[in-house]
């Protein structure tokens, strides 16, 4: 018997996958009972979000490329959750990876591939950096993670309308100035064939974050570290571990995955940065993907796919059936709430009767 | 009232109380008088705070009655409890820290001046019961100003304010100095002289033979008698308590101690107001040796302990190990230079409770190459070592990869106590190891603190049981108010000698 | 010029002072809440909800008032999932506070494109508070019209402030919601029911922080859209932490935030300001949040049950 078949033993035998799986669904049906009282019919709007994320090999093509950075989003969420931080924080490291990519692809004269590579090295240090100011702010002066991770999605969203005014303007649009063709991550090739979607390297380089991710903390003694650190920190310290070390690694490698976000998406799908009032909220959605998933590497591969192919879906409910594509954010905070207060789920299922020791 | 007239203030009846398929109370009966103090003595675990949950309402017993004042009742919650005059002092203290003497008295039942809490009123009624009964204390201090014998005071007002009259001591004594267990037991004695009634929950003898009138012995949940104690005496009692007369001398070899391991000189910590915690302690520990550090809690062992693995920074002095100054060396490092640690608090400290029982075995040692193949831990290496830990240290579990967390505390002591002992120490620190286990765990965990000794590992041992500190060590040192104040051998002393060094040879503070 | 970033900074503090003041309370009752946000959020869209159709019912001066009242008895939806979530249920509180506000967000949207045809933001109000002049101080020179000339909603969020003080410290009830959040144990074994005092500090924390949302939308902007709320709930939330969790501590913390989003408003008028990039002004609010925590540092004492689920079958 080994540690992994333990596992699987334990989680067929407690409801871990049955309170996501029900919380799901009971979300989807609210969705569409809070369609039917605004007027809408709710089987016309699942309706056109299936075919929107089916629809057409673009559309298949596209969903996969709006899943990307969900998935993302949720292994950053989930590295830091790991070690009992809740970063809230991924939309300004995302927004940070943005930024810097696109200065990079814009004012850096260097050979195709290279460019690429360097725009998204540099999108990943300066999310992971941005990562790290949360930690420090945590370890230093005692600061809410929380908090800090708001006030400094805010100051990113600031400070990346003033690097775009100042090195990147594109006069008269409220946006950016394109990346140079050589910065450019797309497969244009590719592209043709779904369609004209936008797919890029991210299409490749996302197998092997969720690989990594299962790796290190499967297998490796930081991914150890790590883990003891979130669940008990007194004994971590007391164990000889720098636990402020590991915080800030930690949030490194959280933020750094948001900047890889922001960078595959700059380099890879639309060549600028947009001057928005407001941030993405893909962090956001990564929090809800990795509470969904309980920040495992299965969990959060499947809610990321599943909470993205709703996001890219609802464009669809928004011109298919007119309703407002809010409802699925709706559903989405809601699968959270239920993920987060299970008690509310059992409360809704058929009551069982107390479970027999063992069956084997 | 008519209830003084009644003698029988609490009768309980055939209690039997269960938590699935154990039985925390088995037919336990016990009557409590107007005026007296009834004990209730058991080992730890013996069902003894379970039987009082449910006189305070907190659990529903399975079978059997509960008489107040000679009317059967079913008492519902805590409320109700206090409604009935039944009043509780917790061991741990139910009390705001932050709040004043007064407030935390009244709460609950407040004065009023129309919306407003009369303050001044609520002040003076705590005046009152205080002098009537001798609890003097100060109603405008804060809690937390408050040296733990003046808030057990409060605790007791607390249930005096609240009309009780059979008033619940859960281990009263076990955080107090010999002054203030003194102290409390005057109380106590005049609290019943006004007519009220106690139950006294211990396992001291010594307290029960003082104040007591009579006592009730359960033992593994089942009653085993009641009994005057004026005609009994403290053999009879512990007999009755262990069950059968178990020997708990341990053989040791013969004190041979070899060359110092541990030297601490002068060392001085202060706390973050500024307070010496630690005032200029000096200490040694050789190898082949044990030494007892004793003291009531709260008087610098913690502090010291920390400060050898340096968890905390001190001031002034210096730790060595063998000659070594340790001042500029990490935790970690000081674990390698051969310091094993069982530290106080299971929980917080010594396990990561969601773990399994391998992956806390190596929580230390975790990044040594021996556990690592490139990136990889050497789960193969992990689990083996687990299986044969849990056999050697007699972990009882269902395998190694059982998380701790479910597990008897006796049993996740051994855990931490494997880990600690194969890393192979030169010197062990270690603190309060037997805290809430059974006799087995104790028994099993003395021995093999001793077997290492015998084989040449310093050993410094921080207990707050005087009997341990006196059954394991070769020499004892005490600490009081962050010094040491006296030093001895167990073979020179008694645990009356060492209880009055230990409360500063009674010049501290009251 | 002074007078007017002074008066502009009550303005601003009177939104965060009502956050505050709903977060304070929730907290000291142990419960953490970062759903002020959120409560905002809903209280700046009810009270435009209520406000438009008081207007539309002719009821002119008195919608705002309207409003306000909508935006308090409607929270109470927010609210009461966070009390259910962490009360009921156990829920981390951290969480069901971020949820609440992605919910409350998304709810309100929705809504908006649902009463409003697909509009953006709710129809822009004609009847909203105007400021009221407090006769004869507000004819004092500057601290006159800095401080006596300012909308209802001011003087409101600066009376709850006397009034939460008064309840917090001199009556038993306070005793008992302080009680709470330091050591609900105590409290229980003093016969005190825990759970529903803290269910009504929740709910009259969302109904109070919902009063900040509506004082920006019926004083400042006028209408309701997606950013009408952008952080003021989690400032007002650093406000609690930088005031110690204590109802005039709250008040200079609300202060100190008003007064920098004030400035945001008043310096770009000066000269020299000009040479300064506008998103340094927008970024001030936040970055004198985030300065503020670190000079406060590990100094604030957060009451110590917080974020714990209170059990009371392990006391």
């Amino acid at each position: 018997m080994n540690k992994t078949m333990e596992k699987i033993r334990k989680n067929l035998k407690s409801s871990q996958a049955t309170i996501p799986l029900v919380a799901i669904l009971i979300a989807l049906f609210i969705g569409a009972i809070v369609m039917l009282i605004g007027g809408y019919n709710p089987i016309v709007a699942y309706e056109s979000l299936v075919l929107k994320i089916f629809g057409s090999v673009y559309d298949m093509g596209e969903t996969v490329r709006a899943i990307i950075p969900l998935i993302l989003s949720g292994f950053a969420v989930a590295v830091a959750s790991k070690a009992g931080i809740f970063n809230i924080g991924v939309d300004g490291q995302i927004i940070m990876g943005a930024v810097s990519s696109l200065l990079v692809g814009t004012l850096i004269d260097l050979p195709p591939i290279i460019h690429g590579i360097v725009a998204i090295v540099v999108g990943i240090i300066a999310g992971g950096l941005w990562g790290v100011l949360i930690a420090s702010l945590k370890t230093k002066f005692g600061i809410n993670e929380v908090i800090s991770s708001i006030m400094l999605n805010y100051i990113a969203l600031y400070l990346s309308h003033m690097l775009i005014k100042s090195f990147a303007a594109q006069e008269g649009t409220a946006r950016s100035s394109l990346i140079k063709e050589s910065a450019s991550i797309g497969f244009p090739s590719l592209n043709t064939l779904f369609g004209g979607a936008r797919i890029h390297w991210g299409f490749i380089i996302l197998p092997f974050i969720v690989f990594a991710f299962y790796y290190f903390f499967e297998k490796t003694r930081w991914g150890y570290e790590t883990k003891t650190v979130g669940l008990n920190p007194d004994a971590a310290n007391y164990s000889g571990m720098k636990v402020n070390g590991i915080l800030i690694r930690t949030m490194f490698i959280s933020g750094a995955l948001g900047g890889l976000i922001g960078a595959l998406d700059t380099l890879g799908v639309y060549g600028y940065v947009a001057i928005v009032s407001s941030t993405s909220g893909i962090g956001f959605d990564g929090i809800a993907i990795a509470l969904l998933g309980g920040n495992s590497t299965l969990g959060t591969t499947l809610s990321g796919i599943l909470i993205g192919a709703l996001d890219y879906g609802s464009q669809g409910m928004q011109f298919g059936a007119g309703v407002p594509s809010e409802i699925i954010g709706i559903v989405i905070s809601l699968i959270i709430f239920f993920v987060a207060a299970p008690g509310i789920v059992k409360a809704l299922l058929p009551k069982k009767k107390a479970p027999k020791k063992e069956v084997e | 009232m008519e209830q003084k007239r009644v003698e029988k203030v609490l009768e309980l009846k055939h209690i039997t109380k269960k938590f699935g398929n154990f039985v925390a109370n088995d037919d336990v009966s016990l009557t409590v008088r107007r005026g007296e103090i009834h004990a209730l003595l058991g080992e730890n675990g013996a069902g003894k705070s379970t039987l009082m949950n449910v006189v305070f309402g907190m659990y529903q017993p399975e079978e059997g009655s509960i008489s107040v004042y000679e009317n059967e009742t079913k008492i519902e919650n805590p409320n109700h409890a206090i409604h009935l005059g039944i009043g509780m002092v917790h061991q741990h203290f139910k009390l705001i820290e932050n709040f004043t003497v007064t407030e935390n008295i009244i709460i609950g039942m407040e004065p009023k001046d129309g919306i407003r809490l009369n303050m001044k009123a609520a002040v003076k009624e705590v005046q009152n019961i205080s002098e009537k009964y001798g609890l003097k204390v100060d109603p405008n201090s804060k809690i937390e100003d408050l040296p733990v014998g003046m808030q057990q005071k409060v605790e007791i007002l607390k249930c005096l304010y609240r009309g009780a009259n059979l008033l619940i001591f859960d281990e009263p004594t076990a955080v107090l100095t010999p002054d203030e267990i003194g102290e409390l037991l005057q109380v106590m004695q005049k609290l019943v002289a006004e007519g009220k009634s106690i139950i006294l929950i211990t396992h001291k003898l010594n307290e029960i033979m003082k104040v007591a009138d009579k006592c009730t012995i359960i033992r593994k949940g089942k009653y085993i008698a009641t009994v005057d104690i004026k005609d009994s005496n403290k053999e009879e009692l512990a007999e009755m308590m262990i069950g059968k007369n178990i020997s708990r001398e341990i053989d040791k070899e013969a004190y041979n101690p070899k060359q110092n391991v541990l030297e601490i000189k002068n060392l001085t910590m202060l706390s973050s107001s500024k307070k010496k915690v630690l005032n200029n302690i000096n200490l040694t520990v050789a190898a082949g040796e044990i030494v007892g550090i004793a003291g009531v809690d709260g008087n610098g062992q913690m502090e010291l302990a920390e400060a050898i693995i340096k968890m905390r920074d001190f001031e002034e002095g210096d730790i060595l190990i063998n000659g070594v100054s340790q001042k500029d060396k990490s935790t970690r490092e000081i674990y390698e230079s051969g310091v094993s640690y069982v530290p106080a608090d299971r929980h917080k400290h010594g396990l990561v409770l969601e773990n399994d029982i391998a992956e806390n075995l190596i929580l230390i040692e975790y990044y040594k190459e021996k556990y690592n193949q490139g990136i990889k831990l050497n789960k193969a290496l992990m689990y083996e070592e687990a299986r044969a830990a849990m056999k050697n240290y007699d972990v009882r579990a269902e395998n190694e990869y059982t998380i701790v967390r479910g597990m008897s505390g006796g049993n996740q002591q051994k855990v931490i106590l494997s880990r600690e002992i194969s890393r192979d120490p030169e010197l062990l620190i270690i603190v309060q190891p037997t805290r809430g286990l059974d006799i087995g765990a104790i028994d099993f965990i003395h021995r093999q603190v001793v077997r290492l000794r015998d084989k040449g590992v310093a050993v410094l041992l921080i207990s707050f049981e005087l009997e341990e500190i006196l059954t394991l060590s070769d020499r004892i040192d005490i600490i009081f108010d962050g010094q040491i104040v006296g030093q001895t051998k167990p073979t020179e002393t008694n645990d009356r000698e060492l209880g009055l060094m230990m409360a500063g040879k009674g010049s501290g503070d009251e | 010029m002074t007078a007017n970033i002074i008066s502009g900074s009550l303005i601003f503090a009177a939104a965060l002072l009502f956050g505050g003041l709903g977060g304070m309370l929730s907290e000291r009752a142990g419960v953490i809440n970062l759903g002020i946000e959120g409560f905002m959020i809903s209280g700046a869209f009810f009270s435009a909800v209520g406000a438009y159709y008081a207007e539309s019912a002719g009821l002119g001066g008195l919608s705002p008032f309207i409003g306000l009242l909508t935006a308090f008895i409607c929270t109470a939806i927010f609210s009461g999932m966070h009390a259910l979530a962490t009360l009921k249920y156990k829920a981390d509180h951290v969480i069901s506070g971020v949820v609440i506000n992605l919910l409350a967000a998304n709810v309100t949207f929705f809504l908006v494109k649902l009463l409003f045809d697909g509009a953006a933001e709710t129809p822009r109000l004609t009847n909203m508070f105007s400021k009221i002049s407090i006769p004869f101080l507000s004819d004092v020179p500057i601290i006159g019209k800095a401080l006596f000339r300012s909308y209802p909603t001011t003087y409101i969020a600066f009376a709850a402030v006397l009034l939460i003080g008064f309840v917090f410290f001199k009556t038993s009830l306070g005793l008992r919601l302080r009680g709470v959040g330091e050591n609900p144990g105590s409290i229980d074994t003093a016969g005190i029911n825990v759970m529903k005092i803290k269910f009504w500090a929740v709910m009259m924390s969302g109904s109070i922080a919902s009063l900040g949302g509506a004082t920006i939308v019926l004083t400042t902007n006028g209408n309701f859209s997606f950013n009408t709320i952008a952080g003021q709930g989690y400032i007002a939330i650093a406000a609690v932490i930088l005031g110690r969790w204590n109802p005039y501590g709250v008040l200079s913390g609300a202060l100190l935030f008003g007064f920098a989003q004030a400035i945001k408003d008043q310096i770009q008028i000066l000269d020299f300001a000009s040479s300064i990039p506008t998103e340094v002004f927008y970024m001030l609010p936040y970055l004198v949040t985030l300065l503020a925590l670190i000079f406060t540092g590990r100094k604030t004492r957060a009451p110590k049950a917080l974020g714990i689920h209170y059990d009371a079958s392990v006391r």
